[in-house]
C-alpha cells in the first residue's frame, strides 16, 4: 500500500487554464483548440493565443466537445451548437428543480 | 458466458445494410452518449452500442458473428466453437472508438483482445523525447469529505501492454488529499500522475474529477443541499422550533407559522464551504400522525367536525 499522500491543484472558478494545458489535458493539438475557440465554444481572455488564459469551465467543455466529435462524428459546428443545447437543457432543468421543490 | 445479439442490440434486422446500420448506430449514439443522455444505464447502453457497432461496421467481422448462427438468443450460455473464425482473415484495422477493457468478455472470446485498438503511451506519432499523456478519471466522494477535507485512497485502472504485447489491465492505488470545500465536476489536478513521458520527456498529468456518492439525507447541487425534513400538521401550521441535521452538526432551524409541504427554508451559509460558501435548503414535508388509537381518531374527529376545510375548494368540487 502507498503511504505517500498526493495533493494535488484544486480548478476551480478562479483558475486559469493556459492553451497548452488545455491542449495536453484534452490530448489534442492546438489548430483544435482555436477552432474551438473560432467556434466561439471556449471564450478565452488575453489578446493572442499565447496570452489566452481559459476559465475552469473550459476544461469540461473542451473535454466534451472531443468526445462528441470523436463519438458522434459531428463537425466543430455541430459541436458547438450540440454544447450551447446542452448548456440550456442545464440551465431549464435548474430552473425546474428550483421550481419544483 | 453470455450471448450477445449484436443485431438486437443495434435494433436491425439480420439482413441490414451497412449503410442501415451505421444509421442506428448513429442514432443510438446520440441518444445514449453520456455527454448527452440523463438516463442512468446511458453509459453501459452506449458501451454496449459501440460493441455491437465494432462487428457490424465491419465487414469481415460480421461474416465472422454471421456464421456464429441466427439461434442464439442475447443472454444465452455462450462458448465460442472451436476454430469458429478459421477460414475468416481479420484485417485488425479500422478501430475507432474504445479503449482497451471497454468491450464485454463475449467480445474478446470472438475478436481477441488485441482488437480493441489500445492507446498506450502517447496516441500520436512524436518525437523520441515526449511529454506523457495527460489521463482523466472520475472519482466518488462523500459529501462529508468535501465539507471536511478529507484523505482518500484511490483505486484507478487502466490497460497497458506487458513486455509480450498482451494487453493487461494494471490497478494501481493512490492516496489523494480532497480539498474542503470541493464542488461536484470540479477537477483536481495532479502532476505528474498520468501517462508515462517517453524518453526524457515528464509524465503527463492525472485529472480526477469529482462525483458525489448519493447521500441518504442531502442532495447536492453546487455547493447547496436539499434536505426533506419531516414536520408535524401542528409544527407547520402554528409554527415550531425543531432540530434539523447538517453535515456541520444539528441546528435549531424555525418553522414559520402557516408552512406547506415543498416550500423552502434557506439556511445561509450552511451548504458545502467555499467563497462564497453554499446554502443548505430545507424542504418541509408534512407527515400525518397515523389515526390508529381511539384518542388519535378522537382527535381526527373533532378536526373534521370542528374546521370547516375542505381541502379541494380551488377544484371546484
Amino acid at each position: 500500500m502507498p503511504t505517500k499522500i498526493l495533493t494535488g491543484v484544486l480548478i476551480d472558478e478562479q483558475s486559469l487554464i493556459s492553451l497548452g494545458e488545455l491542449c495536453r489535458a484534452c490530448s489534442r493539438h492546438a489548430e483544435w483548440v482555436i477552432e474551438l475557440v473560432e467556434e466561439g465554444v471556449l471564450e478565452p481572455s488575453g489578446p493572442s493565443p499565447d496570452q489566452w488564459r481559459f476559465p475552469a469551465s473550459a476544461l469540461k467543455r473542451a473535454l466534451t466537445a472531443a468526445r462528441l466529435q470523436r463519438d458522434l462524428g459531428i463537425n466543430l459546428a455541430g459541436v458547438a451548437l450540440a454544447l450551447d443545447l446542452l448548456d440550456e437543457i442545464e440551465t431549464l432543468r435548474a430552473r425546474l428543480r428550483g421550481a419544483g421543490r | 458466458m453470455e450471448f450477445k445479439d449484436y443485431y438486437k442490440i443495434m435494433g436491425v434486422e439480420r439482413n441490414a445494410t451497412q449503410d442501415e446500420i451505421k444509421r442506428a448506430y448513429r442514432k443510438l449514439a446520440r441518444k445514449y452518449h453520456p455527454d448527452v443522455s440523463k438516463e442512468p444505464d446511458a453509459e453501459a447502453r452506449f458501451k454496449e452500442v459501440g460493441e455491437a457497432y465494432e462487428v457490424l461496421k465491419d465487414p469481415e467481422k460480421r461474416a465472422a458473428y454471421d456464421q456464429l448462427g441466427a439461434n442464439w438468443k442475447a443472454g444465452a450460455d455462450f462458448n465460442p466453437p472451436p476454430d469458429w473464425d478459421a477460414g475468416f482473415e481479420f484485417g485488425g484495422g479500422g478501430f475507432t472508438a474504445g479503449e482497451a477493457g471497454d468491450y464485454s468478455d463475449f467480445f474478446e472470446s470472438l475478436f481477441g483482445r488485441g482488437f480493441g485498438g489500445v492507446h498506450t503511451g502517447g496516441g500520436r506519432r512524436r518525437g523520441f523525447h515526449a511529454r506523457g499523456e495527460d489521463h482523466h478519471a472520475r472519482v466518488l466522494i462523500d459529501l462529508e469529505d468535501a465539507f471536511n477535507g478529507a484523505t482518500r485512497s484511490i483505486t484507478l485502472r487502466h490497460p497497458e501492454l506487458d513486455s509480450s504485447g498482451h494487453v493487461v489491465t494494471r490497478e494501481r492505488t493512490l492516496n489523494v488529499k480532497i480539498p474542503k470545500g470541493v464542488k461536484e465536476g470540479q477537477r483536481i489536478r495532479l502532476a505528474g500522475q498520468g501517462a508515462p513521458g517517453i524518453g526524457d520527456g515528464p509524465a503527463g498529468d492525472l485529472y480526477l474529477e469529482i462525483g458525489f456518492n448519493p447521500h441518504p439525507l442531502y442532495r447536492v447541487e453546487g455547493r447547496d443541499l436539499y434536505l426533506d425534513l419531516p414536520v408535524a400538521p401542528w409544527e407547520a401550521a402554528l409554527g415550531a422550533t425543531v432540530k434539523t441535521p447538517t453535515p456541520g452538526g444539528p441546528v435549531d432551524l424555525k418553522i414559520p407559522a402557516g408552512t406547506r409541504s415543498g416550500q423552502k427554508l434557506r439556511l445561509k451559509g450552511r451548504g458545502i464551504p467555499g467563497k462564497p460558501p453554499g446554502d443548505i435548503y430545507v424542504i418541509p414535508q408534512i407527515v400525518l400522525p397515523p389515526a390508529n388509537t381511539d384518542n388519535a381518531r378522537a382527535l381526527y374527529e373533532k378536526m373534521k367536525r370542528e374546521l370547516a376545510f375542505n381541502p379541494r375548494a380551488k377544484l371546484g368540487v
